[in-house]
């Protein structure tokens, strides 16, 4: 244990972990809001956006019926396509993000829809275009419940971080699965997961910190 | 201003039920300045009808006509631009939590693609108008009700609208903020030459600052004009509503309805009948009020003896002195109007057509 301290190893999976983590939740925003807010819109509009809101909805359904270790695996050849291997945390970040980007489209498809209709109204007498209420309306008002969304969906992230681990992705999980499990070290295996439950307690804290300083409700 | 004609909206069945007919051949004229209140009880149609102004709703049928453009002719860019020319002001004042103040005036012009410095300038200006510049940096949460609707005033007249429609904006609001929020109303379009088109389902808003008023029930107008002249049709239940008499008289007597307005107002009506006519004329109740300047009075006279040489004489002489004269006690028109129930928020927006019952007014 002292010795993966010392030579840096456990370091090293702590920053692997962040590295896959912050960079998924990155792709999940950029992905997973603008298609959320479709999701949100998609039955206001005509008959060609509820047909596209359908076929996003679908496939977002089946994206997260998918199990993520057989998410991980099913798209490695994508992952290939992508980042050039499909091992290391670099690869772990595609099946990340594609696996947390419906999960939080889902939750950002709530906020907006629980964002008070009265002021879209207000935006539309005003004479808004759609983009206006989209990023003067519904964004903003939904911003609080963005980032609550945003902070289940890391922890989610920190969880199949450490699955990633088992195909080769690193991080703590990695590290858990071969010295804890595999060379019978408890220790390590302890440590590994006291630094995940510090991980997942300090993102909820600024999660919640955050959306609280944003609520102006 | 505004001129509405043969306005229809139905909304089609859903759900197993029948279609609702929100709005059922509605014409309405609003001059220009001119401060027009719609008033009835909640499911009326009255939400609807105000939506079908800046066209939030589109009716079925019948056409609107907003300072010479006709609203329901207008493609999308047309009618956002027709939109900005025309304010609007919600019973729950519909502002962003997330903005200040200021951020919340400020919010239309951004829309019209308002330069950054004319929008801080525009918005001290309109902030000023309404009252409230202190309040800028504020945030709509930190305000009360009353500076909240002042807030959503300023910033329908964010864009110079010449038409502000005002959908309950007072409806949340305590009596005494009412008054506040009507006489800034009133303030605003004199000053701005502001034409206002409000519905409401309160007798006072009407009373307060109302040019012309419409009584509204299930989809239908049943009476409009000036508030003065309505006020004085023995027959309006505006009017019944405003003024509130009770009795009934004895069996054989002539129960009649009178009316004085102004100078009318002054004269010792009562002792002149029992002088003149030799009647003993019982007042069994009567209203009087100040409204728009001008003193109206409703009575309900008791003369006895029905179709006697001297009743008869009384009635011709109140007709010929333009004491306008309605039969006394017949079916009470003025439960169409509001009771004091708040308009649940989306019972405005999908009104039945259930024929309202419900207590009478208190004017």
């Amino acid at each position: 244990m002292n010795d993966l301290i010392q030579n840096g190893t456990l370091w090293e999976a702590t920053q692997e972990t962040l590295y896959m983590v912050g960079l998924s939740t990155l792709f999940t925003v950029l992905g997973g809001i603008p298609l959320g807010v479709v999701l949100a819109l998609s039955d206001r509009g005509g008959f060609a956006t509820r047909l596209l809101g359908r076929l996003l909805g679908t496939i977002v359904n089946i994206g997260r019926s998918l199990p993520f270790i057989i998410l991980m695996i099913a798209i490695i050849p994508f992952t290939r396509a992508v980042v050039g291997t499909s091992i290391g945390p670099e690869a772990a970040v595609v099946p990340l993000a594609v696996g947390a980007i419906p999960f939080f489209a889902r939750l950002v498809e709530a906020a907006v829809r629980g964002v008070d209709p009265g002021l879209v109204e207000a935006a539309t007498a005003m004479g808004a275009r759609t983009h206006h209420v989209v990023l003067k309306v519904l964004l903003p008002e939904a911003l609080p419940g963005l980032i609550r969304g945003l902070t289940v969906t890391v922890v989610a992230l920190v969880g199949y971080s450490a699955m990633a681990g088992v195909i080769g992705g690193g991080g703590l999980g990695d590290l858990a699965v071969r010295y804890g499990y595999q060379r019978f070290e408890t220790d390590v295996m302890i440590v590994t997961v006291v630094l995940l439950i510090i991980l997942v307690h300090l993102i909820q804290m600024l999660g919640d910190a955050t959306a609280k300083r944003l609520d102006r409700r | 201003m505004i001129e509405i004609r043969q306005l229809r909206k139905v909304y089609p069945a859903r759900g197993g039920g029948r279609e609702v007919v929100a709005v059922d051949g509605v014409d309405l004229d609003v001059g220009a300045g001119e401060i027009y209140g719609v008033l009835g009880r909640s499911g009326a149609g009255k939400s609807t009808l105000i939506r079908c102004v800046n066209l939030l709703e589109r009716p079925t049928s019948g056409s609107v006509v907003v300072d010479g453009q006709n609203m329901t002719a207008l493609n999308a860019r047309q009618l956002r631009a027709a939109r900005r020319r025309i304010g609007m002001v919600f019973q729950h004042f519909n502002l962003l939590s997330s903005r200040t103040v200021a951020g919340n005036v400020a919010l239309p012009l951004e829309i019209a693609g308002v330069p950054r410095r004319e929008r801080i300038r525009r918005v001290g200006e309109l902030l000023e108008l309404v009252g409230l510049s202190e309040k800028g940096r504020a945030y709509p949460a930190q305000l009360s009700g009353g500076q909240r609707q002042r807030v959503a005033i300023a910033r329908a007249l964010a864009g110079r609208p010449r038409v502000l429609l005002s959908d309950e904006a007072t409806s949340a609001l305590d009596s005494q903020t009412t008054a506040e929020i009507l006489d800034l109303l009133r303030d605003l379009s004199r000053q701005l030459g502001l034409t206002i088109l409000l519905i409401t389902h309160e007798l006072e808003v009407v009373k307060r600052i109302c040019d012309s008023a419409a009584v509204m029930a299930a989809g239908k107008i049943l009476e409009s004009g000036r508030v003065a002249d309505l006020l004085a049709r023995p027959d309006s239940a505006l009017a019944r509503a405003a003024f509130p008499l009770d009795g009934t008289g004895r069996e054989g007597s002539h129960v009649v309805d009178v009316v004085v307005r102004g100078a009318q107002a002054d004269q010792p009506l009562v002792a002149t009948l029992a002088r003149r006519f030799d009647l003993d004329v019982n007042i069994l109740s009567a209203s009087v009020r100040t409204i728009g300047g001008q003193t109206v009075g409703r009575l309900r006279l008791e003369l006895p003896g029905r179709g006697t040489a001297n009743t008869t004489a009384a009635l011709a002489y109140l007709a010929e002195n333009g004491l306008i004269v309605g039969d006394g006690p017949t079916t009470d028109v003025s439960q169409v109007l509001a009771d004091d129930q708040p308009v649940p928020e989306e019972a405005g927006r999908v009104e039945s057509r259930v024929a309202p019952t419900g207590p009478e007014v208190d004017g």
